[in-house]
């Protein structure tokens, strides 16, 4: 019953908090309200005791990507610009798409459900066997680094490619030799 | 570059602390939650609070960038090194079994390895990206 409770609550500030980052025009607030959201969000992650993403999401959600925030916002100026026109079209397009998301889940097993396919098969297979197998405690780290290290090579070939990505597109600003003036910016 | 005397003070206390931090979730991922991916954040969460703390001119200077972009292909480089190592063994490609005569130690070992690719990868294209951020204001 009281997980129940927690868990209306947080859903119910996330979406709070979501809409706030929508309708606020200051920067630094929005910034604000994506931390707090991605704060509420690792609460939601420990209540379903997904440690190791809560403490993904805390570090980078709430810290690292905050503070690259903050550091566009220096670039840019904290005011955003005022929409002048009513976004109809792309309001009908999200509601649309939503919509058949929602209708999507109702396939899905009720959450909770030890009869759901997922129990059956790969859950208990990971959970009885990474032991033996891998034979470390954390059965996170075991299918992260070991039964999905495809997947997680493929990870990090998508932030190897975001961090080459931004290199190519803002650079490292060379150091200014001294007695040189000035510089390319 | 911020000359409040309580934030350098405690930022100095404070960026050894996160940068052990990172090792402990580094190296303990096995056994409690974390792993390279948090350790690679947190890691350059100290350098980067050096960094808006004492500048990003001293943080150049802490970790220069021709430094950081070797790091950010070392990572990808040991990651798929172990790969490409356990086929030489005449495994599957990243089947860590093959890297020690006992299976288990074998995945210890890779995984360690993998983990620590991922961490070295993340780390340093976090600073990166921060510097490449928040270096562009400076005069």
């Amino acid at each position: 019953m009281l997980i129940e409770v927690v868990n209306v609550v947080i859903l119910a500030l996330l979406a709070v908090t979501a809409l706030a980052a929508v309708r606020l025009n200051d920067l630094f607030a929005v910034t604000m309200m994506f931390g707090i959201y991605s704060l509420l969000a690792t609460i939601m992650f420990v209540v379903l005791d997904a440690i190791d993403v809560a403490f993904t999401e805390a570090a980078v959600g709430v810290g690292i990507s905050t503070v690259l925030m903050l550091g566009t916002i220096g670039l840019v100026g904290r005011r955003a610009r005022k929409v002048s026109h009513r976004p109809i079209l792309p309001l009908i397009v999200v509601i649309i798409t939503g919509a058949a998301l929602v209708y999507g889940t109702l396939d899905m097993p009720r959450f909770t459900d030890p009869t759901a396919p997922v129990h059956q098969h790969l859950g208990p297979y990971f959970l009885n066997e990474s032991p033996d197998q891998i034979g470390i405690p954390n059965v996170v780290t075991s299918i992260l680094a070991s039964y999905r290290g495809y997947d997680t090579l493929g990870e990090l070939a998508v932030i190897f490619t975001a961090g080459i990505g931004v290199l190519g597109l803002l650079g490292l600003r060379r150091r200014k030799r001294p007695g040189h003036e000035g510089g390319a910016r | 570059m911020n000359d409040n005397p309580v934030l350098r003070i405690v930022a100095k206390i404070i960026i050894p602390m996160i940068l052990l931090f990172a090792l402990y979730v580094q190296f303990h991922g096995d056994y409690g939650p974390g792993g390279g991916f948090q350790a690679g954040v947190i890691f350059a969460a100290g350098f980067i609070l050096y960094g808006l703390v004492f500048g990003t001119e001293a943080l150049r200077s802490a970790v220069p960038p021709h430094i950081l972009r070797i790091f950010i292909a070392l990572g990808l480089v040991l990651y798929a090194g172990v790969g490409v190592t356990t086929l030489l063994m005449e495994a599957d490609f990243l089947a860590y079994n093959a890297l020690s005569q006992d299976p288990v130690a074998g995945q210890h070992l890779g995984i360690f390895l993998v983990e620590l690719g991922v961490g070295i990868t993340v780390g340093a294209v976090m600073i990166t990206v921060f510097l490449g951020f928040a270096g562009r204001n400076d005069p």
